[in-house]
């Protein structure tokens, strides 16, 4: 019996190497999702408690202290350092967004940033993450160009959203880029659907390859989207800048209404929650 | 790239052969381990009935109203294909029936929807009504596994409508199909049409389950006597759909594993016949009901007081001319209601229909016989009524009226039932009379409660014409608002 199994599994494997073989002709199998190994970031979020402060700050309030009320989204929530809205636990980051009255505001929320922290220019910035429901319900993992302390603003800045996502359309995940006359409601996105599955059902990686001249944005193993600055220059008919030639840090949080999403209605549940598996930068 | 694929055939067929080959030299499972697998036949109607029954549509019962003509199918509607299902909903006047709705059956044996996450089909109306209900899992042989969504409004365009299966790995022998019933009561008995096209089971990955539910998803609480088949309804779940929308469907008790935490106050779970699940209470205690579907808590549980023996009513001993309206002893006389529910005015609840064996409570006796008992509440006044269908009542022979009444409130001074009695309802000049019972006497109780009155006729003054009783009234003017009343009897003291 031993033997046979033997036999059959050697055949297995033969027949999965001709297929490897095979497959390799076919260009919609080729596709190079990414390039970049070498880790130079990383946080697996294997300690329990609050978030590694060394990699991370809590970022606090509604945004009134930013000069930005409501994130300048009109967004509904306050962020809080609180356990209740950021912990890590059992391996994963969880952000939460709750519906409760805190400081003035109906729901608390968290955000997370490595500014100052940790920022990088160029690279491969990748998190694994099982996203939320409901509607109003607006998680993003991004990244924002360093301000040079307060002396540029957005959308100069530049803003890379590796992963923005309407929790009442749980299929559908949007690459974004903001800059100078593509920026707000004019932005170069796209929207990447999933198919036979949701991402609120599971964890998914998302991320961004990230070089002088491309940002490849990416799910899971499907490469979907790659913005070049001839893209800017076509979609803005020349007036946008590309301004991702700077250091830029991460950002992770839980938004609730707003612009984008609209407010959460009576059948969004609370509290949800954003699970991050790990977030880990290549270059 | 042809040839790429050719070999890969090739590949694959003789993958299969040495597979063939090998596995033939293993050993067979032995035959009890082996289950019988169905097929998984994901189709159910697409341009035509699919491994159907040769009837195709399998109507609800004609003689409750349902009507077999509005259903077809129509070659110059389909969302996908050439023909699609269509359905003329009846106005309720209909001589051909009020509502049309039935089953398709699986052909064969059953079909094993393990693999799949829901039923989907399209649908489209002539108009934006509501059809009462769409499912599966209905074969009006077993119906084993029903699940349901209710109200679904139309659209004049076609539309996609997904309905999630709850726990698929029970549906491995499934006859059950597809299901509708469909009615007027959203258009005021205008009749509508409206078109189903493309029924089949999917996977579509996108639905995921917000909750369970038992009692709506709420925490609930009864007191309950020993003996009382409680039942555990509000049974279901809410899905959240790919669109952002939230699905609830109505799911069957099969799909639910109950448990109780106190098994000294609940028997094991059963059904009763109209399909619910069902728990017989033995004994004093709390119990709390909960439920699982495929290893997930539902929201929503069942708190049990069980409060021991039922307080029964003494049982009634006389004999002489008895002419009963309502009592487990006697035989009675055919009422036409228990409660009639005279609008505006009246907010008395309880006593619903003419059928002394099904009112309010059913509490067994230690022999096993029930005691039906009828439970007024929010009382102000409520009848009993012998008129129109059935006969005034003669009681001209008796000269004593005996009620069993148990107040479940605390009696505060003040507090009273008047009992009138009228004749000629219905049936000529109205006449009566009426007798009070006071505070005083509605504490005079037993031990379980229960005040017994014998009240001669005579203290009902004005009631002269006793050949024709037409209604027995309960009165108290909200001053006691929860009753029971048993033993409602004429006899000769």
């Amino acid at each position: 019996m031993k033997n046979i199994y033997k036999r059959k599994s050697q055949f297995l494997v033969l027949l999965c190497l001709s297929l490897v073989g095979f497959t390799s002709c076919d260009s919609d199998e080729t596709q190079t999702v990414t390039t970049l190994t070498n880790l130079i970031m990383q946080d697996e979020f294997d300690v329990n408690g609050t978030p590694d402060p060394t990699t991370w700050n809590l970022v606090e309030g509604d945004g009134t202290a930013e000069g930005i009320p409501g994130w300048g989204n009109n967004e509904l929530q306050t962020y809080t350092a609180r356990t209740e809205n950021v912990t890590v636990q059992n391996g994963v980051l969880i952000i939460t967004a709750d519906k409760e009255t805190y400081q003035g505001s109906g729901y608390t929320s968290a955000r997370l940033t490595t500014k100052g922290l940790f920022q990088q220019q160029y690279g491969r910035f990748e998190a694994r993450i099982k996203l939320p429901t409901g509607k109003g319900i607006w998680p993003a993992f991004w990244l924002l160009g360093d301000d040079e302390n307060g002396t540029l603003s957005w959308p100069q800045v530049g803003e890379i959203d590796i992963m923005e996502y309407l929790g009442d359309s749980p299929t559908v995940v949007l690459g974004t880029i903001h800059g100078p006359n593509y920026s707000g409601a004019n932005a170069i996105s796209k929207e990447y659907e999933i198919l036979n599955d949701r991402f609120d059902n599971g964890f998914h990686v998302f991320g961004i390859e990230w070089s002088p001249n491309a940002i490849n944005y990416y799910v899971d193993g499907d490469l979907y989207q790659s913005i070049t600055p001839e893209t800017v220059r076509e979609k803005t008919n020349g007036t946008g800048e590309w301004v991702f030639n700077r250091p830029f840090y991460i950002i992770l949080n839980i938004a609730v209404g707003g612009n984008l999403p609209g407010s959460p209605n009576e059948n969004t549940v609370f509290p949800q929650r954003m699970l991050v598996d790990y977030v880990r930068v290549y270059n | 790239m042809k040839k790429i694929k050719f070999m890969y055939l090739k590949t694959t067929l003789l993958l299969g052969l040495f597979l063939l080959l090998f596995s033939s030299c293993e050993r067979e499972i032995t035959d009890p381990n082996n289950l019988a697998t169905f097929q998984t036949n994901p189709n159910v109607f697409l341009d035509a009935p699919d491994g159907l029954t040769d009837e195709f549509f399998i109507s609800f019962d004609p003689a409750g109203g349902a009507n077999t003509e509005g259903f077809g199918t129509d070659d110059n509607e389909a969302y996908e294909g050439t023909s699609s299902i269509r359905i003329d909903v009846p106005a309720p006047n209909d001589p051909n029936g009020g509502f049309v709705g039935g089953i398709f059956r699986d052909r064969g044996e059953g079909r094993d929807l393990s693999g799949y996450d829901a039923l989907t089909f399209w649908l489209k109306g002539s108009t934006t009504a509501s059809v009462s209900l769409f499912g599966f899992g209905t074969d009006f042989m077993e119906d084993k596994f029903p699940v349901s969504i209710a109200n679904k409004q139309l659209s004049t365009d076609w539309r996609k409508v997904i309905i999630p299966i709850p726990d698929a790995s029970r549906l491995t022998q499934e006859r059950g199909m597809f299901v509708f019933s469909a009615g007027t009561e959203s258009t005021g008995g205008v009749g509508f049409t409206f078109w189903i096209d493309e029924i089949k089971f999917e996977k579509l990955g996108t639905v995921k389950l917000q909750k369970y539910f038992i009692q709506n998803g709420n925490d609930e609480e009864v007191n309950v006597f020993t003996g009382v088949n409680q039942r555990v309804t509000g049974l279901g779940a809410i899905y959240d759909l790919a669109d952002g929308q939230s699905q609830t469907i109505t799911i069957s008790p099969n799909y639910f594993d109950f448990k109780s935490d106190n098994l000294n106050v609940t028997s094991a779970f059963g059904f009763n016949e109209a399909g619910e699940v069902i728990t017989t209470i033995t004994g004093q205690g709390e119990a709390k009901v909960t439920a699982e579907v495929a290893n997930v808590l539902a929201t929503g549980s069942l708190s049990i007081n069980g409060q021991g023996d039922f307080p029964h009513a003494p049982i009634p001993t006389a004999t002489n001319n008895v002419v009963s309206i309502f009592s487990d002893v006697y035989s009675s006389v055919p009422v036409r209601h228990y409660n009639g529910f005279f609008a505006p005015y009246q907010t008395t609840e309880g006593g619903a229909g003419s059928d002394s064996y099904n009112l309010d409570i059913q509490a067994p006796f230690a022999n096993g016989d029930l005691d039906n008992i009828i439970n007024y509440t929010k009382l102000n006044f409520v009848s009993i009524g012998m008129y129109e269908a059935v006969s005034n009542i003669d009681v001209s022979a008796t000269n004593t009226l005996h009620i069993d009444i148990n107040v479940r409130e605390s009696i505060d001074n003040g507090d009273f039932i008047r009992i009138e009695l009228e004749s000629g309802t219905g049936s000529g000049a109205t006449s009566g009379g009426s007798f009070t019972i006071n505070a005083t006497s509605l504490r005079n109780a037993d031990a379980n409660g229960w005040v017994s009155l014998d009240i001669p006729l005579t203290s009902f003054p004005g009631f002269n014409s006793r050949t024709n009783l037409g209604q027995v009234f309960f009165i108290s003017d909200n001053t006691v608002a929860d009753i029971w009343v048993d033993n409602v009897y004429f006899y000769t003291n």
